[in-house]
């Protein structure tokens, strides 16, 4: 930068580049060639939240592929001892020297007054824990055999860091398990659900007229109807002597059957805005089939707010199973789901004695915080080209 | 707006006759009937059972008539005010409903006043101050209130409401009133008991209503006459109140349509752990027993309910905003 002495005008020392305006920078390069998909990640990555909620369910979706590893108990293992333990304690220290993670013995009397088992700890034992390490055997994935677990306590000492059931199961072990129902069944639901309202909203959106109107009637009657009630009608058809992993296809199908209508009414809205543009009646005039306009021209343009919107319907999935199981109607043992095992704390003295049956919410709370967070952040980053 | 609602009106009905038919549908899908569980808990307790009783007894109600009669009977039963007869309790289903349905009514009532009065300041204070501790905090809140699952919140309510306030564990009133006629004091005792299901059937409509406002509440806020009047010197407390609340206030009537579907399911799972004497425990053991009538005209009253608070949170709209009342709806 000099200046010029007659008039004291700055003048720039850099070479004169009549072109520079037209030319761009390699980051206006980089913003203005990125894909929409990039665009879109590079606006969810801002939402700190969104992102980190992203993560922890897909780590949570991952330890459903390796539950019988992490858990510390096999399914079905009952400690009779253990009866209503209540969550064991994990330490550090004892007597102010430093063992890493051990568990004192675990001993009960019987209160014979209130006619309860009173747990305490036996601090003269001291049983440290050990990782991977050799437990209940199990078939992982039903191909190989195997008896590794993340961690379990020594030979003799127990290990329930979330306490047992009435049965002497641990729960930490079956929320572990439970998460595979639990979570899945939002995920297949969704599915189910979104074929539903993309083929009917995208119908009903593309063609207008009697399709269209008809379709909204259909979605106003559902939508005017109280959900749970209608769900536990349906379940209540569920045949009695059904396998329960049909009774679990079935309550999934069910769930999904009054849930594709807010899909619908997202992809009609949309697509009767999109149907006038230029590519579409080009791809009209080309003589594609509305079938393939629908699929190749007109869905890719609103695929991003339709993912934005099922991520946010997962979570009304995961807590109807929840509600249904918990009535009876829904999910019944021996499959384990959140929904079952809350189902066990359904009346009061769970509540005044035995609290830590209710811990299975814990997790239902967390993925249903972490999917609406997550939803929230997909669905401001669905359209990039806004900022 | 004479139009407007007759149009509206007209509209109901085909809605209710096609919800009326999906009722029937369900209602009718399990094999069997009420009879056949009947008959069958009978010889399960070594009684007999003479088949031409039975036999008689279905022809009776019109069990063995085909489908599409059946459906006839019944919903031109209910023009007439005739609900059906319920096999369980022995009494026509009107007798079973009266009561529960009214106190459905008024739990579903409080709850959207509930949540009105949690949702509104909040959403007021987390959209003046968007991204602050405070509007973290809040939203945090509703959402946790939205994924708490509500019976057990219910169940956790009831424990701690009894421990520390006395209050008598379930039920919506006290246990003296329950055969009682409608007196002063019923009314008092039910008021006293309703905190709790209205809590915790609110707690999960908040959320979505706070981010509603606040959304609605921000769009508003960035519009250039707020800034001219905020350059005009109009103090900060007025002028939301005065002109963008205003503005978003509409969608607090709109959303009653939505809402109520979900209230009144909530007030189900919740009747059933509080042990409500509203419609959600009968329900569900009509749904077992496949006790029909009681079931279907259980679903239909409930679907009325929705159909009717729709309409009039519709009504109410229009009478707010001229533009819905001139263009013919939201259709």
């Amino acid at each position: 930068m000099k200046t010029m002495p007659d008039t004291g005008h700055f003048v720039s020392d850099k070479p004169f580049d009549p072109y520079s305006v037209e030319k761009i920078t390699p980051e206006q390069e980089r913003l203005y060639f990125a894909s929409q998909w990039r665009l879109m990640w590079w606006v969810f990555k801002r939402h700190r939240l969104a992102l980190f909620c992203g993560v922890l369910l897909i780590v949570m979706y991952l330890s459903i592929l390796v539950a019988e590893f992490l858990a510390p108990y096999a399914l079905k293992t009952r400690h009779t001892d253990y009866i209503y333990s209540p969550p064991q304690p994990i330490h550090l220290f004892h007597e102010g020297e430093f063992v890493g993670p051990f568990v004192y013995g675990w001993e009960y009397e019987l209160d014979m007054d209130r006619l309860l088992r009173v747990y305490s700890e036996d601090t003269s034992r001291v049983y440290p824990l050990s990782f991977f390490c050799q437990g209940d055997p199990y078939e992982f994935w039903g191909i190989w055999k195997s008896d590794r677990h993340l961690v379990c306590a020594p030979d003799d000492a127990a290990l329930f860091m979330l306490g047992t059931d009435r049965l002497g199961r641990d729960m930490l072990s079956r929320i572990i398990y439970g998460a595979r129902i639990s979570l899945t069944i939002g995920l297949i639901g969704i599915m189910v659900s979104f074929v539903l309202g993309v083929t009917l909203g995208g119908f009903a959106g593309y063609y207008g007229g009697w399709v269209d109107s008809s379709v909204q009637r259909i979605t106003e009657v559902i939508r005017s109807f109280p959900e749970l009630p209608l769900w536990m009608a349906l379940s209540a058809v569920l045949p009695v002597t059904w396998s329960p992993i049909w009774v679990f296809f079935g309550i999934t199908i069910i769930l999904a059957l009054l849930d594709w209508t807010g899909l619908a009414r997202a992809v009609r809205s949309k697509l009767l805005a999109l149907r006038e543009e230029d590519y579409c009646m080009a791809a009209e005039l080309m003589g594609a089939r509305p079938v393939r306009v629908i699929r190749r021209h007109l869905l890719p343009g609103i695929l991003s707010h339709l993912i934005a919107s099922a991520t946010l319907s997962i979570p009304a999935m995961i807590l109807g199973e929840t509600a249904l199981s918990f009535l009876g109607l829904g999910l019944r043992p021996p499959i384990t789901s959140w929904g079952v095992l809350l189902n066990e704390a359904q009346n009061i003295n769970v509540v005044a004695i035995y609290p830590w049956l209710m811990l299975p919410v814990v997790p239902v709370i967390i993925v249903i915080l972490a999917f609406n967070f997550f939803g929230d952040g997909l669905r401001d980053a669905a359209d990039p080209y806004k900022h | 707006m004479a139009y407007y609602i007759g149009r509206r009106l007209l509209l109901m009905i085909p809605t209710l006759i096609v919800i009326s038919f999906i009722i029937f549908v369900i209602i009718q899908l399990p094999p069997g009937d009420y009879l056949e569980s009947y008959v069958a808990e009978l010889e399960s307790q070594g009684e007999s059972v003479d088949p031409a009783q039975i036999a008689a007894l279905r022809h009776q109600y019109g069990l063995d008539e085909p489908f599409l009669i059946q459906y006839t009977t019944w919903a031109t039963g209910m023009l007439h005010g005739d609900f059906g007869y319920s096999f369980e309790y022995g009494l026509p289903v009107t007798d079973v409903v009266g009561d529960r349905l009214f106190l459905t009514v008024i739990v579903s009532l409080f709850t959207i006043v509930f949540t009105w009065l949690i949702a509104f300041p909040i959403g007021m204070y987390t959209a003046t101050h968007q991204y602050s501790w405070g509007d973290y905090g809040l939203t945090l809140l509703g959402f946790l209130g939205l994924a708490t699952p509500n019976f057990l919140l219910a169940l956790v309510m009831l424990y701690f409401a009894n421990v520390t306030f006395g209050i008598s564990i379930g039920g919506l009133m006290d246990p003296e009133y329950l055969d009682a006629q409608w007196s002063w004091d019923k009314l008092m005792s039910i008021l006293q008991h309703l905190w709790i299901p209205v809590i915790v059937i609110g707690t999960s409509g908040t959320a979505a209503m706070i981010r509603r406002l606040r959304a609605n509440l921000l769009d508003e806020l960035h519009k250039p006459y707020v800034v001219t009047a905020r350059a005009k010197g109009v103090p900060p407390f007025r002028l939301l109140v005065k002109y963008p609340l205003r503005v978003s206030l509409n969608f607090f009537v709109a959303d009653v349509g939505s809402m109520l579907p979900s209230i009144i399911s909530g007030a189900e799972i919740v009747a059933v752990v509080l042990s409500l004497p509203t419609t959600g425990p009968i329900l569900i053991s009509a749904l077992q027993s496949q006790d029909m009538y009681l079931a279907g005209s259980f679903l239909m009253f409930l679907a009325l309910l929705t159909v009717i608070g729709v309409l009039v949170s519709d009504i109410a709209l229009a009478l707010l905003d001229p533009r819905i009342r001139l263009e013919g709806g939201r259709m």
